[in-house]
């Protein structure tokens, strides 16, 4: 995989100029108003490119690259043998290392983390299921399935479905109804007729 | 410029393209994505919805991975979502949710695609539907959707439903309106048997139980019945939630759920549950004994896991346990303080945390040596994380836990010394603060201030800047404690102030200016009232200013007694003699000439002022130091009054200032505020010296210690504002009478501190460990008086800032402010504006008043009689507030049934459909009209 130097660089500084502990509650991110359990999903990778965003609260698109900033400098820069939460602006970050890939949820202050655990460990093996053994480079490349199945998962920060087949199943179903339409759209037949329209 | 012709639509990159292309491009990252914008904004101009969709989905891309604006692309991906096709719509939907927001111009053309969507018969399609309404719902969308909404909430196809129940949220939120009508339906799908649909309905209502609880109690019954029969650990979680929302609001509930729970607890081999269940015990049910000791028990277990996760969370579990049960934390704690030397750096806050639960006033000082030690050992975030919680621990309410502040000063010296320490700025406004409030500390200041001023390597600290400025303060407006102000003068006059930022430095000069006027002062005045020849002959005849240190710390030792007890008096007069004046005099000279010419005005002009004092008194002292004291007598007395007068402007006291202190004096007859500053004169005449000389010293030097910055056009207010806070500070000293210092302080507190940067050795870590168990194990020891040697000194509080209590309230009072948000928007009715709609499910209806207004007592009573036994302080602090509210006036007591309605309303278990019905339709035309009732 191709690894700038350049963005490495950034990054190490954002780590260093973020203190791990910042005051809680930023009045910037108001999430508290909407009720639900997760906040919003991030995949970032371990040089801290950015492999998914999904955000179930509201944020403009300069709060996002500001979380995801701060964020994967706390996350990145903890060792490995530490404890999966983060306390982040008077929330908290659930996050896991699968592979070269960490996913964070951000949840309430008195939201189950474990719980949320559980709920990524799902994420993580229905898309191993899907892609058939998963690495970055699946989510790269799919970067929108992986979007079509957490969304199957979770529904505005909630989780919908928790068994793997259930969801395996639908989202195959999903797939092959685009499969036909896309069949249809790049036959020649269909290419004539948009050619001679 | 023209559409794409045929060929770009055949050889348009797909997102594989642009991927690939992405992370082999040769020309910079930032220039490839703008070059594939440019073609992104030209193909999403087709009229070929494959050409236009695949654009889109490239698009939203580089939006959500690389941040690029979308939002031009915000009617084409309306274009999108027309197409028939599922793939196009599948695209449509995900940039839609991704890019629109409130404002979003388009925002009201995608009501009806939504619709039809939301109405299909492909189950998929509606489901895209339904995600994106709960992203992008607004005021509008859900009340225009919500008939599809709640037709959706009895879908046969559970797939639909269980989506539909999680949308219902939002849609609630943003439109309370809609509880009236989906409620119902809600409320039904609890009886689900499918585990995914009722996993979507109990996260919906633990959702809205946090808002408000209350109004979900009439549902108890249904969500008891989950609790017992769920098989399915997600549901089980989302019910516990629930239950610690409404078990403290209701006695009977929670009596009748600590059962289930504790069994649940002992039977669950799911970690997540588990810890869910003592989650739930120690919020909400801490007053069940058993229960809590069940749930310590599991918490232990959690706390000697090789898991961090779980380590962390059982710590945090006890936390929680402590504000009531505080042997909960002991019992636990060697692992809590083993954890503080952790490698993980949340656990060790967390055990921080838990060690400061424990501190009482009895081992406040032993633990905050212990944590003092830790903290010069740790890695800086986590010392100033230790700093900055023995701080906010021990500062807490006025210091309410500190009975020995000479102990606290020193130790605030002792904590700025640390190498990693930046909490310069909390130390100091707690020196000067404890300076203010508390009297019998301040010779114990002085000392401290004085180590820390002599000490030149700390000027090189930035983070210390702060802690220095409070000790220059603390030392000149406190100067007549000092054992030797000429130590102190040649303190703050040291080369190395140059180092200083310009305020501070500024600091440093007038509080030099204050020493040197006391130095003088004292000098003169014993001139006068003893006669000067056994003043002399008090002096052994060696001691001078050029004299060492050593001597004159002797000296002062011997008479350090009596020096510290009489305010102000013979104090360190003893030493100071007319040579050692003179030297002063010219150090003074040597040390500001240069600063005369300073570019920060304040330093220029604090320095010009000192000069001038100097220039003033010293040909003065230095005639009559030669010729002897009689000579020119005429010329003394104008000196020394000129002495006195600057003496008395220093002497005046200072305390602290009420933050409403300005709003409690009344406006004189006749005084035009902010007209013509000669008033100043008449307003301020009895508190600035109505000297001529130019000094101005009084407001702007307040400015800095209040660490307030007043434009200069506030001066005058300022200057009201010291006037009233001398005559609060009379009023106080009327009422409290004299407080006396006690006698020999000063040598009790030694330097047996160890220096900051005596590093222990690895060993004494666990040294320390045992002392701290031994330590907290006192806390617990009930009420074991201490045997202070003195009495703890007053505090001076001042009545409304103060004793507002500044304990750690916060959580609680946002969620009231919360509710009362909620409360607000239920009142202000119809016109919500729709960014500040919140979850509060509707503002309609104020229909069942009645029937409210017998359910209430009625639970109310039974509360009392059951909370009697053992419902905690906290509960009952809840129910008498309420109650507090009621019974203010008949107003709150409508607002609160009508609140109370609301939830009322939503409650359809069973028991009071019968009056519902009959009542409804009496007030149902009040209702808007848009939305059919469907609960008629």
């Amino acid at each position: 995989m191709r690894h700038n130097p350049e963005e490495a660089q950034r990054h190490q500084k954002s780590e260093s100029g973020i203190p791990a502990f910042e005051a809680p509650e930023n009045p910037d991110f108001p999430f508290r108003l909407l009720s639900r359990m997760i906040h919003f999903v991030l995949l970032i990778s371990r040089q801290g490119k950015v492999r998914l965003t999904k955000w179930y609260s509201p944020y403009s698109q300069k709060e996002r690259t500001k979380v995801i900033r701060e964020l994967g400098g706390v996350i990145l820069s903890r060792g490995p043998k530490l404890c999966n939460f983060v306390d982040w602006r008077g929330f908290k970050v659930v996050y896991k290392r699968y592979a070269s890939l960490y996913f964070c949820m951000c949840i309430d202050q008195d939201d189950n983390e474990l719980e949320v655990l559980e709920i990524i460990h799902h994420f993580v093996e229905i898309l191993d299921r899907y892609f058939g053994s998963v690495c970055e480079l699946d989510l790269i490349f799919n970067f929108h399935k992986a979007y079509y199945i957490l969304d199957e998962l979770l529904l505005a920060g909630e989780l919908q479905e928790s068994s793997k087949k259930t969801v395996a199943r639908l989202i195959a179903a999903q797939d092959s109804l685009v499969e036909t339409a896309k069949e249809q759209a790049s036959s020649i037949s269909n290419i004539i007729a948009q050619a001679t329209k | 410029m023209s559409g794409p012709s045929l060929m770009d639509s055949l050889f348009q990159r797909s997102l594989e393209d642009l991927i690939k292309g992405l992370r082999q491009q040769l020309i910079g990252e930032q220039a490839f994505i703008s070059k594939s914008l440019e073609e992104i904004r030209k193909e999403i101009k087709s009229t070929d919805l494959s050409t236009k969709s695949t654009a889109l989905l490239k698009l939203s891309y580089l939006s959500n991975l690389h941040f690029q604006d979308m939002s031009f692309a915000a009617f084409p991906a309306l274009e999108v979502l027309s197409s028939p096709r599922f793939s196009h719509k599948k695209i449509a939907y995900h940039a839609i949710s991704l890019s629109f927001h409130d404002s979003t111009p388009v925002l009201l053309l995608i009501t009806n695609h939504l619709r039809k969507d939301l109405n299909s018969t492909n189950e998929f399609e509606v489901s895209l539907s339904l995600q994106c309404l709960s992203r992008i719902a607004n005021v509008d969308l859900a009340r225009d959707l919500t008939p599809e909404v709640f037709a959706l909430l009895s879908s046969n196809k559970l797939y639909v439903r269980k989506r539909a129940v999680a949308v219902v949220l939002r849609v609630f939120e943003k439109y309370p309106d809609s509880v009236r009508v989906c409620f119902k339906r809600l409320v039904e799908n609890l009886e689900n048997s499918d585990p995914q649909v009722l996993s979507a309905v109990v996260g919906v209502f633990s959702e809205l139980a946090c808002k408000d609880a209350r109004s979900y109690l009439p549902l108890a019954p249904e969500f008891y019945k989950i609790l017992v029969d769920s098989k399915n650990n997600w549901i089980s979680i989302k019910v516990l939630k629930i239950f610690s929302k409404l078990a403290p609001l209701e006695p009977r509930l929670a009596k009748r759920v600590v059962e289930p729970i504790c069994d649940l607890m002992r039977d669950t081999g799911a970690k997540s549950l588990l810890f869910e269940c003592i989650r739930t015990v120690v919020t909400s049910l801490s007053e069940y004994e058993s229960a809590v000791r069940l749930a310590v028990g599991k918490v232990r277990e959690f706390l000697e896991d090789e898991d961090p996760n779980l380590k962390y969370l059982g710590l945090q579990a006890l936390r929680i346990v402590a504000e009531k049960h505080l042997w909960a934390v002991s019992e636990n704690k060697e692992v809590v303080i083993k954890s503080l030397s952790d490698a993980d750096p949340n656990i060790k806050v967390e055990s921080l945390r838990l060690v400061m639960a424990m501190v009482s006033e009895h081992n406040v000082s032993e633990i905050s040596r212990v944590l003092v030690n830790y903290a010069i050992k740790s890695d800086p975030v986590f010392c100033n994380e230790i700093l900055g919680s023995i701080l906010s621990t021990c500062s807490r309410n006025l210091y309410e836990i500190i009975v020995d502040f000479d102990w606290y000063v020193s130790l605030l010296g002792e904590m700025s010394r640390i190498p990693h320490c930046q909490m310069g700025d909390e130390i100091e406004n707690q020196l000067i603060d404890i300076g203010l409030r508390v009297k019998d500390v301040r010779p114990e200041l002085v000392r401290v201030a004085r180590d820390l001023l002599i000490d030149p390597a700390l000027l090189g600290n930035s983070f210390l800047h702060g802690v220095l400025s409070a000790a220059a303060w603390a030392s000149g407006e406190y100067v007549e404690f000092s054992r030797n102000p000429l130590e102190l003068m040649e303190a703050l006059l040291q080369p190395r102030t140059s180092l200083l930022p310009p305020p501070i430095r500024a600091i440093y000069i007038q509080s030099a200016f204050k020493v040197l006027v006391f130095c003088l002062h004292t000098c003169f005045m014993r001139g006068k009232s003893i006669a000067p020849s056994a003043s002399l002959d008090n002096l052994p005849a060696g001691v001078s200013a050029s004299a060492s240190y050593e001597s004159f710390d002797d000296f002062s030792v011997e008479n350090g007694a009596d020096a510290a007890v009489v305010h102000g008096q013979t104090c360190a007069s003893a030493p100071i003699t007319k040579e050692s004046i003179v030297n002063i005099l010219n150090l003074v000279e040597f040390a500001l000439g240069p600063l005369l010419g300073s570019h920060d005005v304040e330093v220029q002009e604090r320095a010009r002022n000192l000069l001038g004092f100097v220039d003033l008194t010293k040909p003065e002292i230095l005639t009559s130091s030669i010729h002897g004291k009689r000579d020119s007598e005429g010329k003394r007395v104008e000196t020394s009054k000129i002495i006195k007068l600057m003496h008395d402007a220093f002497s005046k006291e200072l305390g602290p200032v009420s933050l409403s202190a300005q709003g409690k004096v009344s406006l004189p007859d006749g005084l035009v505020l902010k007209e013509n500053l000669g008033d100043l004169e008449m307003v301020c005449g009895d508190i600035e010296p109505p000297s001529s000389n130019s000094f101005s010293f009084g407001s702007p030097f307040e400015e800095e210690k209040d660490g307030l910055s007043f434009s200069n056009l506030q001066i005058k207010e300022d200057n009201e504002q010291s006037n009233e806070s001398t005559s609060l500070l009379a009023a106080h000293r009327k009422r409290h009478g004299l407080y006396y210092l006690s006698s020999g302080k000063s040598e009790m507190i030694s330097n047996d501190y160890p220096p900051a940067n005596d590093h222990m050795s690895q060993g004494d870590i666990n040294d320390n460990a045992d002392d701290l168990v031994k330590l907290t194990a006192e806390s617990l020891i009930p009420k074991r008086k201490p045997k202070h040697g003195k009495p703890r000194p007053v505090v001076v509080k001042l009545d409304e800032v103060d004793e507002k209590p500044v304990a750690m309230k916060q959580p609680e009072s946002r969620d009231d402010s919360l509710s009362g948000a909620v409360r607000d928007v239920l009142f202000g009715s119809e016109d919500i504006p729709p960014t500040s709609s919140q979850s509060n499910l509707s503002n309609s209806s104020k229909r069942k008043g009645k029937e409210k207004q017998h359910t209430y007592p009625h639970i109310e009573s039974k509360e009392s009689a059951a909370g009697d036994g053992n419902s905690s302080s906290r509960r009952r602090k809840d129910r008498s507030q309420g109650k507090e509210r009621r019974r203010r006036s008949p107003r709150k007591n409508d607002e609160e049934r009508k609140d109370a309605d609301q939830k009322e309303k939503k409650k359809s278990s069973g028991r009071h459909k019968s009056r519902q019905r009959a009542e409804e339709p009496l007030k149902v035309p009040a209702q808007t009209p848009v939305i059919p009732d469907f609960l008629l």
